[in-house]
């Protein structure tokens, strides 16, 4: 044990920081995912498109900063300014345009109509960005490094993705617990999450609330793709890799929970940066082997609630 | 009147601090028909629940015919000769209502047997025949769903009694039925079950109900049987008609 | 519960027992008696159009056959939706069987043993994994379906030395029964393998969906809980029907692997899925012949828009998807009903 350690200690620490990184980004997608389906009941298959547009238009504001002359640091604000730019503009016109149609309807009909928008914004987004890949890394690079000590070794990790990542999802994280818990909207969004008809019942306008809940979920979506642009290249099928993922958490998780999604996103993004380092073959499939052994056990999930039918 | 059907013994359910039973001694006789009278949350369903296998009771016994059935699946204690109603009736929404009466007809063969499809105009006739026997003959081709409640609640009688079961646990039957035709779905409901020597348990909030049809009544109180005997005899009881009645009544 | 409650001045007439009348939503429903008697007729008609398109435009007999492929494995998808199920991860059979053709070709040598492997062997993985995910429901049946289909794909990503990864495998014409044919005789002969197929799955599916096993899996959708009362094991019954809709489901993919005749990662990724329940839910959950109608819609618009519009054919898709289901919501089974019977919801 302690030779293994010796020899992999390293590898393990690199390991566990990008586990936390990218276990930020994941849960910003996958909460904003159980957001929209807690309140909406709708599982939106392009939300993972949401992620890739954020991520292309934060790379694209970015480069436009730059190549008016603004000093590189005015590309960290951009982040979140397109992220925000994407739930404002896109959240309320799908969900106006859109699931306003199919609310109550089958789940298989929901399901679809997200597919098919999916694929519809899957091509917008290679006629807008084409399908070549963009780099646009300089809000990580300004950031710099850090040497953090461990296990007798040095290792070098850059401040955006131990700091800025992880900084973000917390933030969310608290953010949105108190929101849901201590304003009047988010209790409304609660009470509508766990029965929607008592909700309606008591006069609750849900036509807002379901508007207010999509964009923010769309914007959490684009936030988590605007965070991650400085650190990969951008291709397309970034959005078709996230989504299933995020599914797999929110799934994991339990529905509608927003403690649970951190939880498994951290499990997650752990596992999977742990398999990269050691058992790459294993990096796509340690989340899903994480949700089967989760609902083995828990079959609502980690934080789901079971319901038990009146008869 | 002699020969006991179904023993309930001891039995004991809590959900978090409530006691929906509380020791429950409960013996019903082959061919009688028994009412089971109580306030809102005094436990009624749950005896219904737990003696078709839908809860499993924290202590205690159930023995039907002299064999234990506590904690077995509601399937298997259906194969035993026990069938029940709910008090929200549980149709197939998107099936006809002779649909729905096929299927439980089918049910009784296995639906696994490969001659299952051959026997379908047999299990179509005797479907008719029962939604007859209900006054639901007109309604035959309608999707469950477009049914009003009174109706609902008859067809999912007449699949719990499409199962030919020995003992029939009903709850509240007559909830949803229209009062002017009360009677006489109690009459019809209580001339099939004669006919075809059913012994029934059912829980009612209607006294007259109770009265014309129960052979006995057993009140339930706070998870418990606070009396048991003759209609006649508990019903005119000062203490049950100032607990039970009077928030029946109320009701 | 909806419908108004009747209960109160109405007489004991037979009129009153109905509720509203208006309370159909939704296109997934089942057919009416006049459609479902004529659906042999169409399925000739359907399949002599089949015939005709294919022997006038060479080309059509692939995408002909990828189509009726297609539509094989939709059975099983359509099957899931009668028991109210969305797998979004039925690629993984498809692939499976695609696969199968792949690695066992060069041994087994034959077309049609290489088919009845490909359908026992699904069977035989759909009933392991239906043992665990029948035992949920909706979206945690989807997801879990989802999940096992993603874990197939990386496997046959990562395990290059297996697989060779996403350059994928060729395969080799095979002899049909025995029979070695030139490339033309071989594509006229796996065409009219699909179709034969096609028309005796259907039929069987016809027959299943009839019976009480079939009613009581479309009665998991509405009211399980009375199936378990009524003796009836709701799981086993899904299960059964998971187990059917895995074999369909090789079946496809063999044959889509002997008409391609080259197997990548791809057709297990989760989008290809999700193209199986959109063919389902285009062609309309009704009729056994739903599945082939969507297929051939499907293809056909794929083609076309990839030949027309290369950068743009998922979104026309995605378009068509969208239309129709907004607009008919019957699917093109419905639509055909509509037309024909007049009487369409």
């Amino acid at each position: 044990m302690a030779e293994w350690f010796q020899d992999n200690g390293l590898l393990l620490g690199l390991a566990l920081l990008d586990g936390l990184s990218s276990a930020g980004l994941i849960f910003l997608v996958a909460v904003g995912l159980n957001l929209v389906f807690g309140v909406l009941r709708i599982i939106n298959v392009a939300h993972g498109s949401l992620y890739a547009i954020g991520a292309y238009s934060a790379a694209s504001i970015g480069i436009f900063l730059a190549s008016i002359g603004l000093p590189g640091w005015a590309s960290i604000p951009a982040l979140v300014v397109s992220a925000a730019l994407v739930g404002a503009v896109l959240g309320p016109l799908i969900e106006r345009l859109l699931l306003r149609r199919i609310y109550g309807q089958e789940e298989v009909v929901q399901l679809l109509v997200t597919f098919a928008l999916f694929m519809i914004l899957e091509d917008v987004q290679k006629l807008v960005w084409g399908v070549q890949p963009i780099h646009h890394d300089t809000a990580m690079t300004l950031l710099g490094t850090i040497d953090i000590p461990f296990a007798g070794d040095v290792i070098p990790f850059t401040n955006y993705q131990l700091f800025m990542l992880p900084g973000f999802a917390i933030v969310t994280l608290v953010g949105l617990a108190w929101f849901l818990r201590r304003t009047l909207t988010g209790r409304v969004i609660v009470a509508v999450t766990t029965d929607r008809e008592a909700a309606t019942a008591m006069g609750i306008d849900a036509a807002r609330i379901y508007l207010l809940t999509f964009s923010f979920g769309a914007a959490l979506a684009a936030l988590g793709g605007a965070l991650s642009s400085p650190t990969a290249a951008l291709v397309p099928g970034i959005g078709a890799q996230t989504i299933v993922l995020s599914f797999a958490v929110v799934a994991t998780a339990g529905l509608g929970q927003i403690e649970g999604a951190a939880l498994t996103s951290l499990m997650m993004g752990l596992g999977r940066s742990i398999a990269v380092y050691f058992e790459p073959e294993l990096e796509v499939v340690v989340p899903y082997i994480i949700m089967v052994l989760v609902l083995l056990v828990r079959p609502q999930g980690l934080f789901g609630v079971a319901e038990t039918r009146r008869v | 009147m002699s020969e006991v059907l179904l023993q309930a013994t001891g039995l004991r359910l809590a959900f978090g601090g409530v006691r929906a039973a509380d020791g429950i001694d409960l013996g019903v006789m082959k061919g009688e028909f028994l009412a089971i009278i109580g306030p809102n949350g005094a436990g009624k369903t749950t005896f219904i629940n737990m003696t078709t296998g839908y809860l499993r009771p924290q202590a205690g016994d159930i023995t039907y015919e002299g064999r234990r059935i506590t904690g077995m699946a509601p399937r298997a204690i259906v194969k035993l000769g026990i069938a029940r109603s709910f008090q929200l009736p549980q149709l197939f929404l998107e099936h006809t209502v002779e649909q729905n009466l096929a299927l439980a007809v089918a049910s009784r063969d296995g639906i696994w047997s490969p001659l299952a499809p051959l026997l379908r105009p047999r299990y179509r006739e005797e479907a008719r025949d029962l939604l007859e026997r209900f006054g639901l003959t007109g309604v035959a081709d309608a999707r469950a769903d477009a049914l009003n409640e009174g109706a609902r609640k008859l067809a999912d009688i007449a699949m719990a009694v499409a199962l030919k079961p020995r003992l029939l646990l009903m709850d509240e039957p007559t909830s949803g039925v229209a009062a002017s035709e009360k009677m006489q779905v109690v009459e019809t409901l209580a001339r099939v079950l004669r006919d075809a020597a059913v012994t029934a348990v059912f829980v009612e909030h209607d006294m007259d109900v109770v009265e014309r049809f129960a052979d006995r009544v057993a009140v339930w109180s706070q998870g418990r049987i606070a009396a048991l005997g003759p209609p006649q005899e508990v019903l005119s009881d000062p203490a049950v008609q100032r607990d039970v009645i009077g928030i029946e009544r109320h009701a | 519960m909806s419908g108004p409650d009747h209960r109160s001045a109405n007489p004991p007439r037979e009129a009153s027992l109905r509720g509203d009348p208006g309370t159909g939503r939704g296109g997934l429903d089942r057919p009416r008696h006049p459609m479902r008697k004529i659906e042999p007729v169409l399925a000739i008609l359907l399949a002599a159009a089949l015939i005709a398109a294919a022997i006038a435009a060479p080309w059509l007999r692939f995408v002909l056959t990828i189509a009726l492929a297609k539509g094989i494995a939709v059975l099983g998808i359509m099957l899931l939706l009668r028991a109210g199920q969305v797998s979004f991860g039925h690629a993984l059979y498809v692939a499976f069987g695609a696969y199968i053709v792949a690695f066992l070709a060069p041994k087994l040598n034959d077309a049609v043993v290489l088919l009845a492997v490909a359908a026992v062997g699904a069977g035989l993985l759909g009933l392991v994994i239906g043992l665990f995910v029948t035992r949920y429901r909706q979206i945690f049946f989807g997801m879990l379906n989802l999940a096992m289909s993603m874990v197939f794909y990386s496997l046959l990503e990562k395990l290059y030395h297996i697989t060779k990864g996403s350059d994928g495998i060729r395969v080799e014409i095979p002899p049909v029964a025995g029979q070695v044919l030139d490339r033309v005789a071989y594509e006229w002969t796996i065409f009219g393998i699909a179709l034969g197929l096609a028309l005796v799955l259907g039929l069987l599916l016809r027959l299943y969906l009839a019976s009480p096993m079939g009613e009581a899996l479309a009665g998991i959708k509405t009211r399980e809980t009375r199936l378990e009362f009524m003796g009836v094991p709701a799981r086993g019954v899904l299960l059964s029907a998971y187990v059917i809709s895995a074999v369909v489901g090789g079946i496809g993919g063999a044959l889509i692997a002997m008409t391609s005749r080259h197997v990548t990662p791809l057709l297990a990724y989760w989008t290809g899925s999700g193209e199986l329940v959109f063919i389902a839910i285009l062609g309309g959950a009704g009729g056994v012949l739903g599945p082939f109608l969507g297929a051939a819609a499907y293809e056909l618009v794929r083609v076309y828009a990839a030949a027309s519009f290369a950068d743009a054919w998922q979104l026309i898709l995605g378009s068509v998807l969208l239309l129709v289901i907004l607009f008919a919501p019957g699917g093109l089974w419905g639509m055909a009903a509509r037309a024909i019977g007049g009487r369409g919801r």
